[in-house]
């Protein structure tokens, strides 16, 4: 960790438009490690798209992102063994097991020891029972659980989640809850989107609003303002923001 | 060159195993490529002191158009299940993709190829006993995979797929075709490699640029 940058995720003057419809403009966006940023937003706000230019999927029109140190533009293979996604699809094929699976993506990153690691990550997700059925054959809880353990796989430094708590259960939604808080806690750092503004509120350590293509901090403020930041006014700020948006 | 090998051999692995499991893209070819030569043979009345002269040029429409079919399908899967972000997203370059797909394309051409030919040569009434035209065969065949491979993923990302691919693969692909199919005539006729003239370097360089501009565009072409 000695080599470590000072920030997980360092976004300067980030820029995205579909056509001729901006999503982001000049979005400055700063991830400290050990952080758990939430991101909330109403729809069609970028924050997919945000996470996407941060997987390294969807190139920015404009400005720099760097991810554990790793500027996207020019070291994009880099960056990409130091971030796990999880989208609104699992990324897995349906007539392979779960296990095939995550052998396949581990493979792919180039892990040693996969066998031991793999195991590993199936009893993290509580599937290691499920492991040699199909993914086609698994509920949408089970395919997310799935993806999350594809997804931690490589213990990247970096969690990109977009509404990770979709079409999970209670208990999945707390062991959820227990790996990223222990993600957290290792010093690595986590994005997250969500709807659930409770869930947002317990998971983050930092809550933001996407508006406007940009993030605004509701706690920071609140905080600037010389109020203490307690949960209820950071979420009113939250409540409000999100009303603004819509 | 080790750096590329083993994602290439991962994905390789990865579309055997799901192809093994549903059969449905090389059994479909099979049969879609017995129907084609059963049609030309009648339409073009194909009989025993004709075959030397129309063979070759049916072989080649069958397996051109059996490839038509099968590259259809190639990115399909993987843009249907996120496969193709999930390559995307992992640590490995766009060439590797590439290079995988086009090589799992290959493997499936061959084998249908391989199941054909048999047949083909039965119905045709041609000797398939032929170092030429076998390597005939493999070079035209790696053209239709590299080339099949790029415009496979530019088709999947449109909405029209099943009309798109046709159109970009055959023109392109045109000169690989003639000269496959004129190296095959002799081939078959019993000639030797120095015999096949300039017909299969022709093949070997076009496969040869397509090996080079076909993965460099597919990494224009999968960014978004």
């Amino acid at each position: 960790m000695t080599t470590q940058p000072t920030e997980a995720i360092l976004t300067r003057g980030l820029a995205k438009s579909f056509d001729e419809w901006p999503v982001l403009w000049n979005l400055d966006l700063s991830v400290p490690w050990g952080q758990s940023l939430v991101l909330f937003g109403a729809n069609g706000t970028g924050k997919t798209t945000l996470l996407r230019i941060l997987a390294t999927h969807v190139w920015a029109d404009h400005g720099t992102v760097a991810v554990a140190g790793h500027n996207l533009r020019t070291n994009p293979e880099y960056a990409r063994r130091k971030i796990g996604v999880v989208g609104h699809r699992s990324l897995l094929y349906d007539d392979l097991t779960c296990r095939e699976n995550l052998v396949y993506y581990s493979r792919l990153f180039g892990l040693k020891n996969h066998k031991s690691r793999v195991e590993e990550v199936l009893e993290t997700v509580k599937l290691r029972d499920r492991a040699d059925f199909r993914v086609r054959t698994f509920s949408n809880g089970m395919q997310k659980r799935a993806s999350i353990a594809r997804a931690i796989l490589h213990r990247p430094d970096v969690l990109l989640l977009d509404e990770p708590e979709t079409g999970l259960d209670r208990e999945s939604v707390s062991i959820l809850g227990e790996l990223l808080s222990e993600w957290t806690d290792s010093g690595r750092s986590v994005v997250m989107t969500t709807h659930d503004l409770d869930l947002g509120m317990n998971w983050g350590t930092r809550v933001g609003v996407l508006r406007g293509g940009k993030i605004n901090f509701p706690d920071e403020k609140l905080t600037a303002c010389g109020s203490k930041s307690h949960d209820n006014q950071i979420r009113q700020a939250v409540t409000d923001s999100l009303e603004a948006t819509g | 060159m080790s750096g590329l090998l083993g994602p290439i051999l991962i994905i390789v692995w990865k579309d055997l195993l799901l192809e093994l499991r549903s059969k449905d893209l090389v059994v479909s070819i099979v049969v879609f490529g017995l129907v084609v030569v059963v049609v030309f043979n009648f339409a073009l009345n194909n009989t025993p002191g004709r075959s030397a002269e129309l063979a070759p040029g049916i072989l080649w429409s069958a397996f051109a158009f059996s490839a038509v079919l099968g590259m259809n399908r190639a990115f399909v899967r993987d843009q249907e299940q996120g496969g193709l972000e999930g390559l995307l997203i992992s640590p490995i370059s766009r060439d590797a993709i590439f290079l995988g797909k086009a090589l799992t394309s290959l493997i499936f051409m061959l084998l249908v190829e391989a199941a054909l030919l048999p047949v083909y040569a039965v119905m045709l009434d041609f000797s398939v006993l032929s170092w030429s035209l076998m390597l005939t065969i493999f070079l035209g065949t790696l053209g239709f995979a590299v080339v099949g491979t790029l415009f496979s993923a530019i088709a999947v990302q449109t909405r029209s797929r099943e009309i798109m691919l046709p159109v970009l693969f055959f023109p392109v692909l045109l000169p690989v075709i003639i000269a496959a199919v004129e190296a095959s005539t002799r081939a078959v006729g019993g000639v030797t490699f120095i015999g096949l003239g300039r017909w299969l370097p022709l093949i070997v360089v076009f496969d040869a640029l397509f090996l080079v501009i076909c993965p460099w565009v597919f990494s224009f072409v999968v960014e978004e």
